[in-house]
């Protein structure tokens, strides 16, 4: 490399030196007061965080405070929030590296077909199998099953229109979107053709709830979500990089098809992992991200990432709390979560004005 | 150096580029032009190893573009397109900043920080350097993308038409700072342009692209004629002898 003359008029590194004007760096934020202010308001959050956890964990708990009936009860309730942290933490990662990747803020990984895909899978058991089926068709099994299936389904779609000689990621999204709506169809058609008890069976899965997840599969779905994450994490760097686009990427030393792959990769794994356990929660990723761009305001993804959990948890631990002790609306969360988040977001986005 | 031997090119059957030969001498200003459509744009981006070649091989200072790993041409050459827009919100520096990934993988050091504070001082942005992209002037704009690829700090520069939208002002300026880069700071840089004056003027060397061949390659001495220009532009073009060299008239 050619080191730049550094006597030239027009390059003055020593200038900076004696100049008491504030320090010049190019991190995450350009002043201390944006600093400032994602602190800020990383720690409400969080402060908000623990006390919609605690308030859904003791709240109305009916024995008194530290008595053995009160933890019994307080345990029961754990996996439910255990179960929202996992959800929040799977939608959150993966809504951000997703829009990083496909270089597109309005969009979520959900319409890739992964909840067409589960709707799909749901409701043929019943049509097949009938109501029994249904009910046999629980417990570990399904879920790694379901899990591999969505894994697999997405690794074949991303491999097969990415890789290609006009591998394309416009196409490879509308591909995506129209694999999810054919699911969809198939799965309404087919949801026509079952008797009323069966059909509500079947719609109590579909409804995106907590409620749904079986405390014996998170030893399966934490270990590999936390990989997965953790994957996404350690790429956290260059995620930022790829944020500014192909051409950019390959300038600057990265093969960026083989890091949309991977991080396609660990997106599919979160959002199955996500689906599987819950149902579809098609809003709160994109609201999640929104938000926690809206919140961090950088472009860093180690600072985006926590901000996006963070929001992700309190959105949904605060729905949860609201649903089960002042509307007593029990099961429908994704109603408010809408309702609510997609208010909130409005409101951000008209007072900022934009993305 | 940058060697470009039977590179070819198609898209389909009418329309191809190549087989293109062509050596392009290390420091100065090379300016590629052309007509519109005649392959400038595919070329420079081939060199840059963002478009796959068909067939032939393309060596940048003895390092073939195809088979050298994407991380180490990235300390060699550079490359700005010609359309740039970044889904994120950046800062002037913070953009500057990424043209050292190659070095720092997004961990920046002091060093780095010295780097990026001299290419924003080198390219006058220091007042604007903690400014967002979506504040800043077209001009102002293009001035922060340049600021980066030189701060990659690579021995070869491309860059794509770095003077579309700007006007007379900004123009020269640009054309000014990218002259000094070229002698201040030796590098080669390559630039695609429309405007044969700003060429002529400022070029080193002039290679002159039609139907995605080279038509002419030499000195701007050598392109600045009534009948070369005629031929490549398909425009009646007159050049006279003005106050600073050579001038085509084709108004």
């Amino acid at each position: 490399m050619l080191e730049p003359t550094v006597s030239s008029p027009g390059i003055t590194p020593a200038a900076a030196a004696g100049d008491p004007a504030p320090r010049r760096g190019a991190g995450a934020f350009p002043t201390r007061r944006a600093r400032r202010r994602y602190i800020l308001i990383l720690g409400v959050l969080a402060l908000a965080a623990v006390a919609f956890a605690f308030g859904l964990l003791a709240w109305k708990n009916p024995m008194p405070v530290g008595s053995a009936g009160f933890w019994r009860i307080a345990e029961l309730r754990v996996t439910n929030v255990t179960v929202m942290a996992i959800v929040a933490f799977c939608q959150a990662m993966a809504t951000v590296s997703f829009q990083t990747v496909t270089n597109n803020r309005i969009i979520t990984p959900s319409i890739m077909g992964f909840e067409s895909l589960y709707v799909a899978v749901q409701t043929s058991t019943v049509y097949f199998l009938g109501a029994t089926g249904l009910v046999a068709f629980a417990g570990t099994q399904q879920f790694l099953l379901q899990v591999a299936l969505m894994v697999g389904f997405a690794l074949v779609l991303y491999g097969w229109l990415l890789s290609g000689k006009y591998g394309n990621m416009q196409v490879m999204l509308l591909v995506g979107i129209i694999i999810g709506g054919g699911l969809g169809s198939v799965s309404t058609f087919m949801q026509r053709l079952l008797t009323p008890s069966e059909f509500d069976l079947l719609s109590a899965r579909l409804f995106g709830s907590v409620t749904n997840a079986d405390a014996s599969y998170l030893p399966y779905a934490i270990p590999i979500c936390l990989a997965a994450g953790g994957a996404l994490w350690l790429n956290a760097r260059r995620l930022n990089l790829v944020s500014l686009g192909r051409d950019s990427t390959v300038n600057l030393g990265l093969n960026h098809r083989f890091e949309t792959i991977k991080v396609l990769f660990f997106v599919s794994i979160l959002m199955a992992i996500s689906t599987a356990l819950v149902g579809p929660m098609t809003f709160l990723g994109f609201l999640v991200a929104t938000l926690a761009y809206q919140f961090a305001d950088t472009y860093d993804h180690r600072l985006v990432f926590p901000m996006a959990f963070l929001t992700g948890f309190v959105v949904l631990t605060g729905a949860y709390f609201v649903m089960n002790h002042i509307f007593y609306a029990q099961g429908v969360v994704s109603i408010i979560i809408e309702l609510v988040g997609g208010s909130v977001f409005l409101y951000v986005i008209l007072r900022k004005g934009r993305l | 150096m940058i060697t470009l031997s039977n590179v070819r090119k198609s898209y389909n059957s009418e329309v191809s580029i190549g087989p293109v030969d062509l050596q392009i001498p290390a420091g100065g200003i090379t300016a590629l032009v052309g007509p519109n459509g005649a392959g400038k744009s595919t070329l420079l981006t081939m060199i840059g190893r963002l478009l796959g070649l068909d067939e032939g091989t393309i060596e940048i200072g003895g390092y073939d573009v195809t088979t050298t790993k994407s991380k180490d041409l990235a300390k060699i050459v550079s490359i700005l397109r010609q359309e740039n827009h970044y889904v994120t919100r950046l800062t002037v520096r913070q953009l500057v900043g990424f043209g050292r990934f190659p070095y720092s993988k997004g961990r920046l050091t002091v060093a780095d920080e010295e780097v990026i504070s001299r290419y924003i001082d080198f390219l006058d942005l220091r007042a604007l350097e903690n400014r967002y992209l979506d504040q800043l002037s077209g001009g102002q704009r293009q001035r922060a993308y340049v600021a980066m690829v030189l701060c990659q700090e690579t021995d070869y520069v491309l860059l794509d038409e770095p003077l579309n939208n700007l006007d007379m002002r900004h123009s020269v300026q640009m054309m000014q700072h990218l002259h000094k880069a070229a002698r201040e700071l030796g590098r080669t840089i390559i630039i695609v342009l429309h405007d044969i004056n700003f060429a002529c003027h400022y070029g080193d060397r002039i290679c002159a692209v039609k139907d995605g061949r080279i038509a002419e390659f030499g000195t701007p001495e050598e392109i600045m004629t009534d009948d070369l220009l005629t031929r490549v532009f398909e425009t009646p073009v007159e050049c006279i002898n003005g106050p600073r060299g050579r001038l085509a008239c084709f108004y």
